[in-house]
Parts: C-alpha cells; sequence; structure tokens
C-alpha cells in the first residue's frame, strides 16, 4: 500500500498496465515529456520510449480515429482527451466507429481493447468548456462502457480493469479529486469489476446514488442527514454503462426511497435512465417519488459555479422532502 | 525536419508577395495512352503477365458483376448498390500492388480490391443479400463488405472515418514489425471531410506506414470537385501536411499500378505515409438512389467513356500478345451465369435468427440486452406471421 493521489493512482495503473503488455500504448495531446496537462501520464514516455507514449496533434477526432485503427488492429491503445469538453470532434468516431466496429463486423473485428480516458466535471473553476459532465451522451450509445472512479485505489483498480476489457471504455477522471483525493493505494496489480456498483454506506431510510465526484457530496448530506436521525444508504454507480441494476434495486427496495444526484444537466441526464428503470422494477417499494437532484439545464456557469452545483446543502434538503412526502 | 519548423529558420524576406495556387505544378503519371500504347518508350513498366492478366479479369469481373446487381436492385431483389464503372483501373490496379498482408480499408467503392484478393461470388451475394451466411450476419446495408481472412476491413457508411484509423491501423502494423502497411481509399469528397486532414496530419507527424488512395471521380453525388475544393486536387493538400505525393492518371491500370508499387516501397522503407490522387471519372450513378442525368451532361460522360480504362488495359495486352478474345468472351459469359447463379441461391437463404440481434454488440451481451431480447421473443412468439423471417426459429 502506499499514499496517492487519484492522479498517481491513474499514473500507476499506466505504469502497471504498459508493464504488463508491451501492446498498451498512451497518446493524447500533452501526454508525451511533459506527462499531461494533469501530468497523469508524468514519465511514462522517459520508462516506456516514445513509441509507447507520444503527444498527437491537436486533433480529438484523429486521436479517436487513430486509436480505433489501432485497437483494430490488436494494440491496446490508452487515448487520453485532454478535457471531456473536448471530445466532442471525437462524437463521430465513437458513436459511428468504436461501438459499432463489433456489431457491423459480424464480430471480425472490434475496438475492444480501447480505452478513452478523459477528465470530467467541474469545481474548479473552469467555466463552460472546462467543467462539464457528458457521461449521459455516451451512456447513450450500445457498444460503449462507460465508468468514472471516485477516488484514487477504484481508479487503478477500475482503469486497469477499463484497458483489459475486451470492448471500449470511456474512462472519466473526476478532475476535481486530482490531487484533494488521497488514499491507500496497493502498489501491485489488481483490478476492481466493471459493471458493479459499491456499496459505501449501509443505511435504511433512503438510498443516495452518484459518481465520481458527487460520491463525497451525497456522502456530506448523508452525515447531515443522520443528525437529524435519517439513516441514508449510500451508493457509488462506478459503471454508468452497462449499470448494475441489481445493487440499486435491491438497495431501493430495502430502503424504499432513492435519490440521485449527478453534476450533469437534470434533463436527459443519467438519473432519468435510472428513475425509469427503478420505477419500473420497485415501484411497490417506493414511499415517494424518486428525486434528482442534478445541475440546472444551463450551460455550466463561472461566477455562479456554487449556486449551479448539486451540492451537500440541495441534497440534504431533497433528502428530507422525500422522507417528508 | 525538426529545424525546419523552427520560426528562426524561416528565411525572411522584405517584398509583398503571396503565393498562388498552382505555383508547384502537380503532373499525372500516366503510362498508357487512350489507345493503350505506352507512352515511355525507353522503359517499359514492370508487370508481368500473370499479374496483367489477373488485373484484367478482376476489371472485367467487377464491371460484370456492377452491371448485374444494378439490374437486381432494379428488380427489387437487393435494397441498394453502388457501381464502380470508369474507376476499375484505379481500384484494382493499385490492389494489385499490394501484398496480401497489406490491409485494405476502403470507403465503398472498392469491390474491385476485394474481388482481386479472391472475394467470390458467393460471398458478394451473401453480404447483398444479408443472409445468415454473410460474416457481418446480415447487419448493414449492401456494399458494406469486410473480411478478416482477406485483411479487408468492414466498411462504413460514415465517410472518411477510415482516414485516421489507417493512420492507426499501420502504426499499430509497424509497432508490430510486420511488414505490412494499409491502404486507405476515399473520394475527392470525402478529403473535404475534418478525418482526412487529421488522418494525414496524424500519418505524417507520427510516421505511419500507410497509402492514402484518393479516387478523384469528379463527383461527390451531385457535387462537382469545383463546388467541393479550391486548390490543386487533393495532393497539393499531402505536400502541405509533409506527406510524399503522386498523381495519376486513374483510368492507366499500369500508371495506377507503377504508382501504388513505388508508394509501397516508400512508405516501408521510411515508415512514412503516401499520397496517391488518382484522376478519374464516375461513370456509374452514385448509387442506385441517384440519376446523374440531372447534374450532369450525356456529352461529358460519353468524353469519359471514352477513356474507359478496361479498354484501354485490353489493347495494351493485346499489343504484347496477352490478350485472348474468346478467352475474354468465354470469362463474361460463364462471369455471368456464375452471377446469376449465385443471386438465386443467396435469396434463398435464411436471415439470422433473431438472438443474433443481441450479440457483438458487447463481447458478451449484457443484462439489458439479454433482457431485451427475452422481451422481443416473448413478442415475437405471439405476433408470430408478422415477424416471418425470425418467428420460426423463436422458442
Amino acid at each position: 500500500m502506499a499514499q496517492m493521489n487519484l492522479l498517481q493512482a491513474i499514473n500507476s495503473a499506466l505504469i502497471t498496465a504498459m508493464t504488463d503488455d508491451e501492446k498498451v500504448m498512451v497518446f493524447g495531446e500533452d501526454v508525451g515529456h511533459f506527462g499531461g496537462v494533469f501530468r497523469a501520464t508524468s514519465n511514462l514516455q522517459e520508462k516506456f520510449g516514445k513509441r509507447r507514449c507520444f503527444n498527437t496533434p491537436l486533433t480529438e477526432q484523429g486521436i479517436i480515429g487513430f486509436a480505433n485503427g489501432l485497437a483494430s488492429q490488436g494494440s491496446v491503445p490508452v487515448a487520453e482527451i485532454q478535457f471531456g469538453d473536448y471530445i466532442f470532434p471525437a462524437f463521430d468516431q465513437i458513436v459511428n466507429e468504436t461501438s459499432k466496429w463489433r456489431y457491423r463486423s459480424g464480430g471480425q473485428f472490434s475496438c475492444g481493447t480501447l480505452t478513452i480516458r478523459t477528465p470530467y466535471g467541474g469545481g474548479i473553476a473552469g467555466g463552460l468548456y472546462h467543467s462539464q459532465s457528458p457521461e449521459a451522451f455516451f451512456a447513450h450509445i450500445p457498444g460503449m462502457k462507460v465508468v468514472i472512479p471516485r477516488n484514487p485505489h477504484q481508479a487503478k483498480g477500475l482503469l486497469l480493469a477499463s484497458i483489459r476489457d475486451d470492448n471500449p471504455v470511456l474512462f472519466m477522471e473526476p478532475k476535481k479529486l486530482y490531487r484533494s483525493s488521497v488514499g491507500d493505494v496497493p502498489e501491485n496489480d489488481y483490478v476492481l469489476p466493471l459493471g458493479k456498483a459499491d456499496l459505501v454506506k449501509e443505511g435504511k431510510d433512503i438510498t443516495l446514488l452518484a459518481w465520481g465526484a458527487q460520491v463525497e457530496i451525497i456522502e456530506q448530506a448523508a452525515t447531515m442527514a443522520q443528525e437529524i436521525g435519517i439513516s441514508c444508504e449510500v451508493l457509488d454507480l462506478q459503471s454508468i454503462l452497462p449499470w448494475d441494476v441489481e445493487t440499486v434495486c435491491e438497495s431501493v427496495c430495502k430502503t424504499g426511497r432513492l435519490l440521485i444526484n449527478h453534476e450533469a444537466p437534470l434533463t436527459g441526464g443519467f438519473a432519468s435512465e435510472i428513475a425509469a428503470t427503478v420505477q419500473e422494477r420497485c415501484f411497490l417499494h417506493l414511499e415517494s417519488p424518486i428525486a434528482r437532484v442534478c445541475g440546472l439545464d444551463t450551460p455550466y456557469p463561472l461566477a455562479h459555479e456554487k449556486e449551479y452545483m448539486p451540492d451537500q446543502l440541495k441534497t440534504f434538503e431533497a433528502i428530507k422532502r422525500t422522507i417528508d412526502y | 525536419m525538426q529545424d525546419r519548423n523552427h520560426l528562426s529558420d524561416v528565411q525572411a524576406t522584405n517584398t509583398v508577395s503571396l503565393i498562388e495556387n498552382g505555383l508547384i505544378e502537380i503532373p499525372m503519371l500516366q503510362l498508357l495512352d487512350e489507345n493503350g500504347h505506352e507512352t515511355n518508350n525507353k522503359q517499359s513498366p514492370e508487370l508481368d503477365e500473370a499479374t496483367a492478366k489477373r488485373i484484367a479479369s478482376t476489371m472485367q469481373y467487377v464491371r460484370l458483376l456492377d452491371e448485374r446487381m444494378v439490374g437486381a436492385q432494379r428488380q427489387g431483389r437487393i435494397s441498394f448498390y453502388l457501381a464502380c464503372t470508369g474507376e476499375e483501373a484505379a481500384v484494382v490496379g493499385s490492389a494489385a500492388a499490394l501484398s496480401p498482408d497489406d490491409m485494405i480499408m476502403s470507403q465503398y467503392r472498392e469491390q474491385g480490391a476485394l474481388a482481386y484478393r479472391g472475394y467470390s461470388t458467393e460471398q458478394f451475394m451473401n453480404q447483398m443479400f444479408s443472409n445468415e451466411l454473410d460474416p457481418n450476419k446480415g447487419r448493414q446495408m449492401p456494399i458494406h463488405y469486410g473480411d478478416k481472412k482477406l485483411n479487408f476491413m468492414t466498411i462504413s457508411s460514415p465517410l472518411g472515418t477510415q482516414i485516421p484509423q489507417a493512420a492507426g491501423y499501420a502504426y499499430g502494423q509497424k509497432m508490430a514489425g510486420q511488414p505490412a502497411l494499409t491502404i486507405c481509399y476515399f473520394g475527392e469528397g470525402a478529403a473535404s471531410e475534418g478525418d482526412f486532414h487529421a488522418g494525414l496530419n496524424m500519418a505524417a507527424v507520427l510516421n505511419c506506414p500507410a497509402i492514402f488512395f484518393c479516387r478523384n471521380n469528379g463527383y461527390a453525388i451531385s457535387t462537382p470537385s469545383e463546388e467541393q475544393f479550391k486548390g490543386d486536387g487533393i495532393a497539393s493538400r499531402g505536400i502541405g501536411y509533409g506527406v510524399k505525393t503522386i498523381r495519376v492518371d486513374g483510368n492507366d491500370a499500369l500508371a495506377v499500378f507503377a504508382a501504388t508499387k513505388k508508394a509501397r516501397e516508400i512508405a516501408l522503407a521510411e515508415s512514412c505515409p503516401v499520397l496517391i490522387e488518382a484522376m478519374t471519372y464516375r461513370l456509374a450513378a452514385h448509387s442506385t438512389s441517384d440519376d446523374p442525368s440531372s447534374y450532369r451532361s450525356k456529352t461529358e460522360e460519353d468524353k469519359w467513356r471514352a477513356k474507359d480504362p478496361i479498354e484501354r488495359f485490353n489493347k495494351w495486352l493485346d499489343g504484347k500478345g496477352w490478350f485472348d478474345k474468346k478467352a475474354y468472351e468465354d470469362f463474361a459469359e460463364s462471369s455471368r451465369a456464375e452471377i446469376l447463379a449465385a443471386v438465386k441461391k443467396a435469396e434463398k437463404v435464411q436471415i439470422m435468427p433473431v438472438d443474433e440481434i443481441i450479440e457483438d454488440v458487447y463481447d458478451t451481451p449484457p443484462w439489458h440486452l439479454k433482457q431485451q431480447l427475452t422481451d422481443l421473443k416473448i413478442h415475437i412468439a405471439k405476433y408470430p406471421e408478422h415477424y416471418p423471417k425470425t418467428s420460426g426459429r423463436v422458442k
């Protein structure tokens, strides 16, 4: 075990993967000698050479197009998109190519070895274009997996699992936690299962569900609720697609209530999908409507970032409303 | 290269002078004139008899296949077809210069390359009839071929996406130490997509052994090339990206073969991309959904019909004593019969069972897909007459 922040855990996962399999290649804008704008790829070029860790020209559609070809050839690309906000030039390559490669070829070819890493989310005074949480767009793409860790331990285990999974994975990293989230991380090789939610805290009155940086927000809200006698069960979804319907529904059937929190705008956010499925499966167990505490349906603001965010106070208020329904 | 990109090495001038388009003349390699005579008397092209005959018969075959399948579409037997008439030399001539280990990433008008590699008439038909013998499991529209054994990447409809992909595939081949490269076909219209610029630039910067082969056939559906770009074709762009470039007469199979052979040597020896611009003409409609008479004249088409690549190549073969008229006619007859028989056979083969609908989305179907299939099968079993192609096999 070693104390690592989330970036160091990502770096450790990449070193582990590249040491384990020489077909693993890491590339993107500024990821080479510089080590990436957040330093997630520090020292990789020095350790593994310029042919396996390299800068690309500034073209997201080019990076993912290149990565798709490389994956279909049998290499194991880990492509970095510098900010989740800049992934959209690559949207066509992801939607029409990465995710459909296996299906359209009847399983003859695939991009299963591809992992796309990208930092996402707010809380860093990044304004409109350094703060977005675009997971719901990618959850709408059959063939993709979408994974979001909440701390260094999850980050290393889930990233290694994503790199080795035989499906293309979009691995979204909560950049707000890059340096602030610190914890014990095994130095050896380990994986955490994809498609599984993590039970963070047991409770009996209401289930709180979030992912990434928002998990610590619902934990804070759970502590506030505890003080007024409300027992919250806290779940980290971890995998957005495919998501762990069993764990979520089991918890909701037990508590009878569900609150979903995400940073992305409310309308069309992934909470909508979860809410629809949960009401279908747990209808007779529900004591109150499913609550969603999400970002506003506005672009991500700068000066009003604090007001925009679905913080612990908004969550706490929603918990009380749900309990008192 | 490193130095050239540095500002301090740029030569200064004190004259305001703009560089104009056309400053660099990019000639077009032509080894056969329109009558099939060699243009270079000093040096005969390096093309052996067997390869030359295989190029000729493949071009003849795809011409026949196209004619027959356009007809099959008109009869309502298949939903869609896309002919390569007039462009046979560009595609077959280039495919012939490759090694079978080279990956082909095509756009959608390269059936000639697939036929050259040995894709059978039956395989063409199984794909076009979306039946259960199609290795793509009937999932894509006709002409979206793909065959792993023949190193022919499955086609996707979005234009130009294969260009950066080819750079990546080629990089992987290089890293694996394979003595093989990737050829990427596309049209001059697709070269307007962002993926073209991204892909060429990446291939150049990352030293990817790939051949980017542009079929400049004059039209993107109805849009003529003069409404597509202002510069000197597509070749001029290669120079801008630092990519070795050659322009070739796309209706001259010999020139296309020679240019591609050279490009392949350079790409592998120097580990770099090469751009080939083949000047040709899409005598066919864009697809069976298109009618060119609404946007171009018969006179224009006739001008290009006179430059027919197949006739030109056959004349050259004849001059070498390699053309046998009887064999040519026999092959036409037997191919037509073979195609017709394969159509009749393929259209009788059933489609995949409905269970295949959720396969290959992921390596194994996750819970939500399994649930959706279960629900679907219950529904089909309830209304079997409404889903006649699959209901008989739903248990």
